[in-house]
């Protein structure tokens, strides 16, 4: 029994040592595109040596970046607005002076996750209670039709995705990106399994007292399933971010890129100013990264329920 | 369920059950009709057709399954499926063991370290495809990056000058299934986390006074109470391993033998080559992707339910 106890501490032992250094090899691309974005050119290209840390904290790296392009601070195109002005022209507002592109990306990027966790956050959370609670004809087929299309790769669908959007005139606006994102069915599927715990009685109770579906719904429900919203709201972001593919193909113009997109066409342009490419991932990135650190406890959550009954 | 019979009054409770379930949901359906079925729908109709960039509307001229005959004698299809498969075959098993391994060797550690942990295996995830890639592509450079300066003589001496890696045919997959590994980790460590938690400990401690070892107790116990997670994990790894993309596109453009089916379909879709702008035939490609990927899940579903 000793012997037994004692492996299994050095086991143990052994394990979290692998583990550490595991730990610190899955956190170095991290460390060199922040180290990279501050060294020095150099450094960068030194061929016979391994530049641990920047021998200088430069910052021309982020001034060439931001001195690439400029584009106008603030568009936002109203969708289908077409199909109501006299002209059929698109309304599109514009504002602001010319600013540095990668700022521009970057409230792009901001603009579309948040305005894609907005809207999912509202459909998910209303269509997930009503297929948890609502005992409506049809139910069962609309949530069978919802698993199929979760098991689905998104991409499969993205051609005759983008000949829609070129129909309804939303190619090159980041509506584009956002309203497939807010279509994809995990959303109502993760709302759905938080919305089974609501007690049924406490949604009778206020039924009898005479509340509205709407009234129930915003002082019954809503507070309890507020972790599942927050859980969604963050998957949301943290997704529609880095959902590459969808960006690329639908935002073709510059000004319209996102942080992720434009540093791919920097990359693709200019592949061999390492430094510049490594500033624009650092800005790519590390807003993500702090999205991710703040709201931790809640993305873990989601993850977890939306793999409970998956 | 037996059929009551329905009188006025349930009549009338079911038809404000069917209006309010319809009104709620209604704003998700509208975007889940029309930017995922519609278009899942649309998919399958273009992919019979000799549809293109230009073609007005959604379909071409209907061509029947040919684009699917030509789909199984297009060599570089051929050589793009093989290659998918080759990453999802490598990378399913390991980062499902990889992930079990972690996941048991940090479930029991106190709170913040557990979360310090599980933080950093969710790092390369996070951190988005576009800026991982950017990284790696100089790390695996093949005049200033690390790994040819950390292998090569100066420093462990492992290889003989320098590697070509993301050039070189013998190399640059297993590259892009090592990258592909550390951003797919993440998630599955997090569920085991999860789900080791939850393993019921009763079982656990009558296992143990029966004098089961650590190693029965996992695999007898423990495994199968986590069979739902894992078989939720092989789903979606498959998923995830078949759509590698962001790192073909920006890193070899399907060069040195790493063409895969997604980006093959991009490429005929969006790229100007002798099939420039083919929707229809691209479409195919994607059809077929797709009932590859029901196959797979279908299967996976089937051993995991006989186990």
């Amino acid at each position: 029994m000793k012997i037994q106890s004692g492996r299994s501490r050095a086991y143990k032992i052994v394990s979290l040592i692998i583990l550490v250094i595991l730990a610190f090899l899955f956190a170095f691309p991290l460390y060199w595109i922040i180290t990279g974005a501050f060294k020095n050119a150099s450094d960068i290209n030194a061929t016979d040596r391994v530049v641990w840390w920047p021998s200088e904290w430069v910052g021309t790296n982020f001034d060439n970046l931001l001195d690439k392009r400029s584009a106008p601070l603030w568009e936002l195109h109203v969708p289908l607005s077409e199909w109501f002005t006299r002209d059929h022209t698109q309304i599109v507002f514009s504002t602001g002076p010319e600013v540095p592109a990668a700022f521009r990306w970057l409230i792009n990027a901001v603009f579309m996750c948040v305005a894609a966790m907005l809207l999912t956050c509202l459909t998910a959370a209303m269509a997930g209670y009503a297929l948890a609670k609502k005992r409506f004809t049809g139910r069962a087929i609309l949530f069978g039709l919802i698993v199929c299309a979760m098991a689905l790769p998104k991409q499969v669908i993205l051609i005759p995705l983008l000949k829609e959007m070129n129909a309804l005139h939303l190619v090159n606006t980041l509506w584009a990106v956002i309203f497939p994102t807010v279509g994809w069915p995990f959303g109502v599927f993760l709302m759905k399994q938080f919305s089974e715990g609501i007690p049924g009685e406490i949604l009778e109770a206020a039924r009898i007292d005479g509340a509205s579906e709407l009234k129930t719904f915003s002082t019954v429900v809503l507070p309890i399933v507020k972790p599942g919203i927050g859980a969604l709201a963050i998957f949301t972001f943290i997704n529609c971010w880095n959902d590459y593919f969808m960006q690329l193909v639908m935002l073709t113009s510059n000004n319209n890129a996102t942080m992720p997109l434009g540093i791919a066409t920097l990359q693709a342009e200019t592949s061999t100013d390492t430094g510049l490419l490594m500033a624009g991932a650092a800005l790519a990135s590390l807003p993500i990264i702090a999205v991710f650190l703040t709201f931790q406890k809640y993305f873990t959550q989601g993850i977890t329920m939306g793999a409970v009954k998956g | 369920m037996a059929k009551q019979p329905k009188t006025a009054m349930t009549r009338a409770l079911q038809r404000r059950e069917n209006i309010a379930g319809y009104l709620f949901m209604l704003p998700s359906l509208i975007f889940f009709l029309g930017f995922v079925v519609f278009p899942m729908f649309a998919c399958v109709l273009i992919s019979l057709t000799d549809a293109n960039m230009i073609s007005e509307g959604m379909l071409g001229n209907f061509v029947g399954l040919d684009n699917f005959i030509k789909l199984f004698q297009d060599k570089e299809f051929l050589e793009a499926l093989k290659n998918t498969f080759i990453i999802v075959v490598v990378s399913v098993p390991t980062v499902c063991a990889f992930s079990l391994w972690v996941g048991s060797a940090i479930y029991k550690l106190k709170g913040p370290v557990l979360s310090a942990f599980r933080c950093i295996f969710y790092l390369p995830v996070v951190t988005g495809s576009v800026a991982v890639t950017v990284v790696w592509q100089w790390m695996y450079n093949n005049y200033y990056g690390i790994f040819n300066q950390v292998l090569g003589p100066k420093g462990l001496g492992l290889i003989q000058g320098r590697i070509n890696w993301l050039g070189d045919e013998r190399f640059a997959l297993w590259c892009i299934i090592l990258i592909l590994f550390t951003t797919s980790v993440g998630q599955p460590i997090v569920l085991y986390v999860s789900a080791l938690g939850n393993v019921d400990q009763t079982l656990v401690e009558a296992a143990q006074v029966d004098g089961a070892t650590d190693f029965q107790v996992f695999w007898k116990v423990k495994w199968a109470q986590m069979m739902p997670t894992t078989l939720y994990i092989l789903v979606i790894t498959t998923i995830n391993s078949f759509q590698c993309f962001a790192l073909i596109q920006l890193l070899t453009k399907g060069g040195a033998g790493t063409n895969t089916v997604m980006y093959h379909i991009y490429y005929t879709a969006f790229k100007l080559t002798e099939r420039a702008g083919h929707f229809g035939y691209a479409n195919a490609m994607g059809v077929v992707l797709a009932i590859f990927i029901g196959i797979l899940s279908a299967v996976q579903f089937k051993l995991a339910k006989e186990k």
